[in-house]
C-alpha cells in the first residue's frame, strides 16, 4: 500500500505535482467558463421574457438545441469546427494556426453552461415581484439603472441554489475536454496511469481531488450565499 | 419642469411588439437552418448511406439500449441508497448520503475510467471469481459505472419526493392501521411520483446525454459510431447529424414526460374553460 501512495509524491519520481497542476488547469477552466456561460445566459433570460414574441422564440431556441446535444458532441462541434473554420482562414492568409483545446473548452461549455443559466435566471426573474419594478419607476430609475440595482442583487440570492448545481456540473464537465487533449486533471491523471499501470488507485485518488473540489466549491456558495442573502431574516 | 414631464413613466402593460432585433435573431437562426440542411443534403450520397447509415442506425441503437439498462439497474439500486437516505439510523443514513455524494461529486468520465481500466487492472482476480466476462466487454463497463451513477442522483429524486409528501399521510394511513408496505405503495409513492416524473424525465434526458462518454472507451454508440466515420471521412456533417439525433430524441422523451404530468396531474389541475 505504501508503495502506491509513493506515486503520488511531488518531483521526478512521483505523479504529485502533475496531478496538481492538471487540477489547476481543471479549475482555471472551470473559472474562466463561469462568466461567459452566466452573462450570456442572463441575456438569453432577458431575451426570454422580452416584449418581441420573435426575440422569445430565439432565446427557446438557443436552449432547446444546447441542453439537447450532449455535452462531448458540442466540445467536439466547436473545437473541429472553429478548427476546420480556423485553418481554411489561415491558408488563405498563408499562416498557421491551432484552436487551443482550453478555448474550445471555455466556448463548448460556456454555450452549455448559458442554455441551464437562463432557464434559472428566468425562474429567478419570475420570483421577482412586478411592485419592485413599479417602485424603481416611482423613484425615476431608467430600465438599465433598474435591473442594475434593484433587480440584480434579489435576482443572485433567487438563482444561487440553482446556479450552484450548475456551477459544480461544470467542474465536472471540465473532465470532457481532456478527450480534446487539454492537460487537465483527468488527461494527467491518465497519462500517469499509461506509465505506473496503476488505473484503479490513480483513477481513485483523481475521483477524490474532484470531490475536494467541489466540497471547496460548496464552500465558496455557501459564503456567496450568506452575502445575497444579508437583507434576509433568516427564520 | 418640462424635463421631468418629458420622461413620463412607461405603460404599466406594454404590448407585444416585433422589433428589428427579434427579426435579425430569428434570421440568424433560419441561416443557421439552412446552412445545416444544406451541409447534410451536400455529404449525403448514395454511397455513404450505403457505407454508414447501417453504423449510424445500430449506433443510435446501442445508444438506447445503453441508457434503458443503465436506468433500469440504476433505478433498481437507488431504491436501497433512497431507503437509507430517509432511514433515520445515523450510520445508514451516512452510508448512503457519501454514496450519492462520491457519484454525484465526481465526473461520470471519470467513474467510467475506474472502472473500465480498474477492471483491466484486476482482470485476474476477476477471472478467478468468474465475474471476467461481465467486465471484459466495455458496454457492460459503461452500463455499470451509469447505473451506479443514475442510481445516486435517482435516489435523491425518489427521498426528496417521498420526504415532500405532507407528513399527515402517513400519520393518517398508520392510524387506518395500514401495513408499512402497503402505505409506501398506495400513500406516499403515487403522491410522490407526482412530484418526481419530472426529474425523472430530466434524469433520463441527462443519461441520454452523459452516454456519449461512453465512445471513449470504446463502445460504439451513436457518438463512438460517428467518431469512427469521422475518423474515416475528416466530414464533420457526420457530427452534426448525430447531434441532429441526439436532439431529436432528447425532444422526443421530453413531450412524452410531458403527456405523462398532463395525464396523472389531471386530478389536481382546474378544470379546462369552456
Amino acid at each position: 500500500m505504501s508503495n502506491l501512495f509513493d506515486l503520488l509524491r511531488f518531483g521526478p519520481d512521483g505523479w504529485g505535482d502533475e496531478l496538481l497542476a492538471g487540477a489547476l488547469v481543471t479549475i482555471s477552466l472551470s473559472l474562466a467558463t463561469l462568466p461567459v456561460g452566466l452573462v450570456a445566459g442572463f441575456f438569453v433570460a432577458l431575451g426570454k421574457q422580452s416584449a418581441d414574441p420573435l426575440i422569445r422564440v430565439a432565446a427557446q431556441i438557443y436552449t432547446t438545441i444546447f441542453r439537447g446535444i450532449p455535452e462531448l458532441l458540442t466540445l467536439f462541434l466547436v473545437y473541429y469546427g472553429a478548427q476546420s473554420g480556423v485553418s481554411t482562414v489561415a491558408a488563405m492568409l498563408g499562416a498557421q494556426f491551432q484552436i487551443s483545446p482550453f478555448i474550445a473548452g471555455m466556448v463548448a461549455l460556456g454555450l452549455v453552461l448559458s442554455s441551464y443559466a437562463s432557464e434559472v435566471f428566468l425562474s429567478a426573474f419570475r420570483g421577482i415581484a412586478a411592485g419592485q419594478y413599479e417602485a424603481a419607476t416611482a423613484l425615476g430609475l431608467r430600465r438599465p439603472q433598474t435591473i442594475r440595482l434593484v433587480i440584480f442583487p434579489q435576482l443572485i440570492r433567487l438563482a444561487l441554489p440553482g446556479l450552484s448545481n450548475l456551477w459544480l456540473n461544470v467542474m465536472k464537465d471540465t473532465a470532457l475536454v481532456s478527450v480534446i487533449t487539454l492537460n487537465d486533471l483527468l488527461r494527467q491523471t491518465a497519462v500517469a496511469v499509461g506509465f505506473t499501470k496503476q488505473p484503479f488507485f490513480l483513477y481513485g485518488v483523481a475521483c477524490a481531488i474532484y470531490l475536494v473540489l467541489s466540497m471547496v466549491a460548496s464552500l465558496g456558495i455557501w459564503r456567496v450565499d450568506v452575502w445575497a442573502s444579508r437583507g434576509i431574516v433568516r427564520r | 419642469m418640462t424635463a421631468v414631464l418629458a420622461t413620463a413613466p412607461p405603460r404599466a402593460r406594454r404590448a407585444d411588439g416585433i422589433t428589428a432585433t427579434g427579426v435579425a435573431l430569428i434570421a440568424l437562426w433560419a441561416i443557421v437552418a439552412v446552412v445545416l440542411v444544406l451541409v447534410l443534403a451536400h455529404s449525403v450520397s448514395a454511397e455513404r448511406i450505403d457505407a454508414y447509415g447501417g453504423r449510424i442506425f445500430t449506433g443510435f441503437v446501442t445508444t438506447i439500449e445503453l441508457v434503458t439498462a443503465s436506468v433500469l439497474v440504476g433505478a433498481i439500486i437507488s431504491l436501497p441508497v433512497a431507503a437509507g437516505r430517509l432511514s433515520k439510523n445515523r450510520i445508514v443514513g451516512t452510508i448512503a448520503y457519501a454514496y450519492s455524494y462520491f457519484f454525484r461529486g465526481t465526473p461520470l468520465i471519470a467513474q467510467l475510467f475506474l472502472v473500465y481500466y480498474g477492471a483491466g487492472e484486476f482482470a485476474g482476480g476477476l477471472k478467478a471469481i468468474g465475474l471476467w466476462w461481465f467486465f471484459r466487454d466495455a458496454f457492460n463497463c459503461a452500463v455499470f459505472s451509469f447505473a451506479l451513477n443514475t442510481a445516486a442522483y435517482q435516489s435523491e429524486i425518489l427521498s426528496g419526493a417521498i420526504r415532500n409528501v405532507p407528513h399527515g399521510q402517513r400519520e393518517a394511513a398508520a392510524a387506518l392501521g395500514l401495513h408499512p408496505f402497503v402505505i409506501l405503495r398506495r400513500i406516499l409513492l403515487p403522491q410522490a411520483l407526482i412530484v418526481a416524473l419530472r426529474p425523472y424525465g430530466n434524469e433520463v434526458i441527462l443519461m441520454i446525454k452523459a452516454s456519449a462518454v461512453a465512445s471513449i472507451v470504446t463502445v460504439l454508440d451513436l457518438m463512438g459510431e460517428t467518431r469512427f466515420i469521422f475518423s474515416k471521412t475528416y466530414d464533420l456533417s457526420f457530427y452534426l447529424l448525430a447531434a441532429v439525433f441526439y436532439l431529436v430524441l432528447v425532444e422526443a422523451l421530453g413531450r412524452v414526460v410531458n403527456a405523462i404530468e398532463r395525464r396523472i396531474t389531471r386530478h389536481v389541475r382546474a378544470p379546462a374553460r369552456r
